[in-house]
């Protein structure tokens, strides 16, 4: 099998490439990347005017798979993952039975290559069941292929836990994945605590929980010499904990989500159940440091936190809907947004989807290099579309974007040579 | 002149014009409650369901007492008897009750945002009796209503309320309403009970109390839920009471006349002592009564303000 894409330009921020090249694919590799390449391909893609990067690495993904499929499985997630142009996701454990042991994750990866649109690289829990309690068989996971751990929705309460959790992943080279949240200042909280939460009269999460969980974990980073991965960063205080902790050398790394970048606690005017999720939309000024996080490289990644929930568990009282909300399919335009904004260069928001969430997790994926996995995303900036939730890929259809006008998407994704998305008018 | 709201989801969505029609019109049906036989055939042939999901007293029987002295005819159902604690979902409850065609719900519900939901998604009239934290229209309305009366006017008045600001309903939607009409509202209460950016809803916040009273109009006490002491919020009612409680003495920093107001149901020695509560100033049983009128206000208003056939 071979693919030749022609006339695109070519952005690959690992090897900091960026100019019009052709690429040519043999084998599932990328064999060639010239200024001209003649050769036959038994396919050939005219990229003219269209992004030619690597594949689109989404390291905080819900699919669901085991045991809550009516929400999404392997099969749906990765299909929606390759129409927004990803080529590799991670995939959290809180699934039923929650992912802390070989046979999940084996069946995981096993089964995405056999059904799948896409890598899936399965985060594995910290503790057993996330109950808290006891370290799971964290070098057993590595070897099956868990890129991280995390009790992903639940933040390790326990601190000497945590500290125990960093120190034992340490010398398997592994991040533990924090859910930054202290629970006691959560309490029964549905939405940031400000100006909006009062007016509406829903119970508020203050900034401070994330900031004071964020703060604790920096610090046994810190102390342990363990590589910590801050999950969906959403507060200016978390931003500035981690650009500090990041210039005294400490090994932290974090993302952030498209719908923190993009939207207000202001969405949740109306109850609307599809501006729930944890952590919440925050102020505005808290939108403002994430850009700012993310403009001068303190946030390495922007990742969905793709949480599908079924349409009963969103139409009921706010305060009693699912927290989370799908965003595989949105996230490539809101970050180009990002990009139309002045926020951030081109050349950033693709690292920011390929190179910069791989490295995080050390995924081997997210560049171009000669003799790499094919792993390509062929992206149309201009396309102009209206998000329809209705005709996701995904089994869910909870998101706050339906009805956006959208500027940009996937081409055609291509997954270890093979063409796993194409757009179609 | 006709009324242009469907719902009654709050004061928020309410312009000062509507809310005096509603108190004009609540004026007017004042005197059918005074009478021998108290029933006008007004709303005859309207169904109207009480759908309360929390319990409630004071406000569920002044509707049903409303609904019925206009002739509609009026079904209570509360979560305790109904489908919900089968695990029924709130729209399948409501489009099950709508099945059977009534002209108004008035809903009482735990969660913020409940009837704004149900509005979405009916084709009657809403009426929200009570949601979460969020708003209580109608008990503004009753205040507003035995403020004019007792006073003479609103605009310039300055009212005074006191309590558990996080958790009242009833606050916001007084904010709402005496801002509209030009009050100056101050409020006061215990530091972990006054919510972030209160004030931008139109108040002056204290944390001592006799500051709020100085010179008031009108003081309203806000009911202190007695489950609140010994948690994180409060610790002791005893404390509560003595910072926090309406007595003679720090009534007396308020107008000579000025009103003592309380939403019920009070704790009598707690936020309110019961000397003032009883006191010459109080007007606590004129808001009951008042309840009646401007509930039957807002049932006529939102069934289209028209006389039926008779």
């Amino acid at each position: 099998m071979s693919i030749l894409i022609k006339n695109g330009r070519l952005i690959d921020p690992a090897n900091d490439i960026d100019g019009t090249f052709d690429l040519l694919i043999l084998d599932g590799k990328i064999a060639r990347i010239d200024k001209k390449i003649d050769d036959s391909a038994e396919e050939v893609i005219d990229a003219s005017g269209k992004l030619v990067t690597p594949g689109l690495v989404d390291i905080h993904v819900h699919l669901r798979d085991p045991g809550l499929e009516y929400k999404e499985d392997v099969i749906s997630g990765t299909a929606a993952a390759a129409a927004g142009g990803f080529t590799s996701v991670a995939c959290m454990p809180n699934t039923k039975p929650v992912n802390d042991s070989l046979p999940v994750t084996q069946y995981l990866i096993r089964k995405a290559k056999e059904e799948g649109s896409a890598n899936v690289f399965p985060v594995a829990a910290v503790t057993k069941g996330s109950k808290g309690e006891t370290l799971t068989e964290m070098g057993e996971l590595k070897e099956a292929g868990a890129v991280g751990f995390s009790d992903d929705g639940l933040p390790v309460i326990n601190s000497e836990l945590m500290r125990r959790a960093l120190e034992y992943s340490r010398p398997f080279n592994m991040p533990i994945i924090s859910h930054a949240e202290e629970k006691s200042l959560v309490g029964d909280g549905v939405m940031n605590e400000g100006f909006v939460s009062t007016e509406l009269g829903l119970k508020g999460i203050p900034w401070v929980a994330e900031d004071a969980m964020v703060a604790r974990d920096v610090m046994l980073a810190e102390l342990t010499g363990g590589h910590l991965h801050v999950a969906h960063i959403s507060t200016k205080g978390a931003v500035d904990i981690v650009r500090q902790a990041k210039a005294r050398g400490v090994h932290v790394t974090c993302e952030a989500t498209p719908h923190h970048f993009t939207l207000t606690e202001e969405a949740v005017r109306g109850y609307n159940t599809n501006a729930k999720m944890a952590p919440p939309l925050r102020h505005a000024d808290d939108v403002e440091a994430v850009r700012a996080g993310l403009a001068d490289g303190t946030i390495d990644a922007i990742a969905t936190d793709h949480a599908p929930h079924h349409v009963d568990e969103k139409n009921v009282e706010f305060n009693i809907a699912l927290n989370g909300i799908t965003g595989l399919e949105t996230a490539l335009p809101l970050t180009l947004r990002l990009v139309n904004d002045g926020v951030i260069p081109l050349q950033q928001a693709i690292a920011l989807l390929t190179c910069g969430p791989a490295t995080a997790l050390g995924i081997p994926r997210g560049d171009l290099s000669i003799g790499a996995v094919a792993d390509v995303t062929v992206i149309d900036q201009e396309r102009k579309w209206t998000f329809d939730p209705e005709t996701s890929r995904s089994k869910s259809h909870n998101t706050p974007f339906g009805g956006w006008e959208l500027q940009g998407g996937a081409e055609v994704t291509i997954l270890a040579g093979h063409v796993s998305y194409r757009f179609e008018s | 002149m006709s009324f242009a709201q469907k719902h009654i989801l709050g004061i928020d969505h309410l312009s000062r014009e509507e809310i005096i029609q509603i108190l004009d019109t609540a004026d007017s049906f004042k005197e059918i409650n005074t009478r021998a036989i108290k029933k006008v055939p007004t709303l005859r042939g309207k169904t109207i369901v009480n759908l309360f999901f929390e319990a409630s007293t004071r406000t569920r029987t002044s509707f049903e007492i409303a609904g019925k002295r206009l002739s509609a005819d009026t079904i209570n159902i509360s979560a305790s008897s109904s489908s919900v604690v089968k695990g029924e979902t709130l729209e399948d409850t409501a489009r099950n009750i709508e099945a059977m065609h009534p002209d108004i719900i008035v809903m009482r519900h735990g969660a913020s945002g409940a009837p704004h939901y149900l509005a979405d998604r009916l084709d009657c009239s809403i009426i929200n009796a009570g949601d979460g934290a969020h708003e209580h229209p109608s008990q503004a309305l009753l205040d507003a209503f035995t403020i004019r009366e007792k006073l003479g006017r609103i605009e310039g008045l300055n009212v005074a309320i006191i309590g558990d600001l996080t958790h009242s309903r009833v606050v916001r939607s007084n904010l709402y309403l005496l801002n509209k009409l030009g009050a100056k509202v101050r409020l006061a209460g215990p530091g972990t009970m006054i919510p972030p950016g209160i004030e931008k809803l139109g108040a002056t916040v204290y944390h001592d109390i006799n500051q709020a009273i100085e010179g008031a109009d009108v003081v309203m006490m806000l009911r202190i839920q007695l489950e609140r002491q010994g948690k994180t919020l409060l610790p002791t009612l005893r404390e509560y009471s003595r910072f926090y409680g309406l007595n003679p003495n720090n009534l007396k920093l308020a107008q000579e006349n000025a009103l003592v107001m309380h939403p019920g149901p009070m704790n009598r020695g707690v936020e309110i002592s019961s000397s003032v509560a009883d006191g010459p100033q109080n007007v606590i049983l004129d808001q009951v009564e008042n309840g009646v009128a401007v509930r039957m206000a807002l049932l006529y208003l939102v069934s289209g303000g028209e006389e039926t056939e008779g």
